[in-house]
């Protein structure tokens, strides 16, 4: 079976039974990795530290690293694609469903409960991220209350919350606060 | 009210988007969109909600929610979603490219190019900064979302369960979302009959 094929088929499964997002995918890469010897649990670890230090949604980025090193540049592009195509044709599917049903009673009703459920989720979820990234709650034990913030982050994100709350600055891209943050980051060397 | 007939009709002189608008917008939320998932929310909303006007702060939440229990990444999701909406399957493809294109030549360089880019020094402090920034735009995003989802103590009771049902006891999101349709059905009809009665 060529290689071309194996990544075509193993994306396609990660894509298809990875529920909830991008870290949702890495007990699929973490069983390629078992399985096949053009990954190992090393490139792996080394493919998360790359994917959360740079841009893009962590599942396509791990899929690309892999099919690289699997197959060079067709690998990566094939391995990418066949992890977003079964979620492709889904999203497709439920799209045109909602479309035809939006003037539906009942699916009215449930967007009524879900809407609100959903921004409980996003809550959480934003609530993992912003937790980990600014508090260290391992460290109350031995340095008490000051030591379970991290103080660069948690004062470049109160500096943030302030800048990006305030009138003039208030409609500028995400894109500025994000370099001026990584500007920081150098500087204060977080 | 008022406000949202202004905004049908000027989506109904708006002529058709474009799909190398659709491509370029999830262009560049993938290329800055740092952690992926929710992370990407205050790109989204910049780009589709502000910038474009393609769906509104509603129907994010809907796809997010969608999202969340369906196969692949949410951010992949998402643009199938808008771009669908804007220009069938082609648009949903177009948008669907768009946000999965940086991250492949981006990773492509970093693989082929630069070995120990995850340890270089200046690109650990950048992330650090990065990584502070990205949840004060989260934080904003979500209190936006809260203010225009949230709207009665039915709808407060909905948010707080599911929050804390995540956080907590770290249930998969699939059982919230619906718990959370089937119970807006019930109370959808409940306060149907009353307003009859």
């Amino acid at each position: 079976m060529s290689i071309y094929f194996t990544l075509f088929w193993e994306f396609f499964k990660t894509g298809l039974f990875a529920i909830g997002g991008g870290m949702a995918t890495l007990p699929f890469l973490s069983s390629m990795a078992e399985r096949f010897p053009w990954l190992t649990q090393e490139q792996l670890a080394n493919m998360i530290a790359v994917s959360e230090s740079t841009p893009g949604p962590l599942g396509i980025n791990c899929a690309t690293y892999a099919g690289y090193n699997a197959a060079g540049v067709p690998g990566a592009i094939i391995a990418s694609f066949s992890e977003v195509l079964p979620s492709y044709i889904i999203i497709l599917i439920i799209s045109k469903m909602l479309r035809r049903f939006s003037q539906s009673k009942y699916v009215s009703f449930a967007f009524g409960g879900l809407r609100p459920a959903a921004t409980g989720l996003i809550a959480a979820a934003a609530w993992g991220i912003v937790s980990i990234v600014l508090f260290n709650f391992s460290a109350f034990a031995s340095g008490g209350i000051a030591a379970v913030f991290n103080i660069g982050a948690a004062a470049v994100f109160v500096l943030m919350m302030v800048l990006t709350n305030i009138k003039p600055l208030k409609k500028l891209h995400p894109l500025y606060f994000i370099a001026f943050a990584a500007v920081l980051g150098i500087v204060f060397e977080l | 009210m008022r406000r949202r007939v202004k905004r049908k009709m000027e989506k109904a002189n708006k002529p058709s988007t474009r799909l190398i608008d659709l491509f370029l917008a999830f262009a560049r939320v993938g290329m800055l969109t740092f952690g992926g998932g929710v992370a990407m929310l205050p790109m989204l909303e910049r780009e589709c909600v502000q910038r474009f006007g393609w769906v509104n702060n509603d129907e994010l939440t809907d796809y997010f929610a969608i999202g969340q229990c369906t196969p692949g990444i949410i951010a992949v999701n998402t643009a199938t979603f808008v771009g669908s909406k804007q220009r069938g399957a082609l648009g949903a493809a177009v948008a669907t490219l768009g946000v999965i294109s940086p991250s492949i030549v981006i990773i492509l360089i970093i693989a082929a190019v630069l070995n120990g880019f995850a340890d270089n020094p200046y690109v650990i402090h950048a992330f650090a900064g990065i990584r502070a920034a990205v949840c004060a735009l989260m934080v904003n995003a979500v209190v936006r979302l809260c203010k225009s989802n949230v709207r009665d103590w039915f709808g407060l009771a909905l948010a707080a369960a599911a929050f804390v049902l995540t956080v907590v006891i770290d249930i998969s999101p699939v059982f919230p979302v619906l718990g959370a349709a089937i119970l807006g059905i019930f109370a959808g009809m409940f306060t149907e009959r009353g307003g009859k009665q």
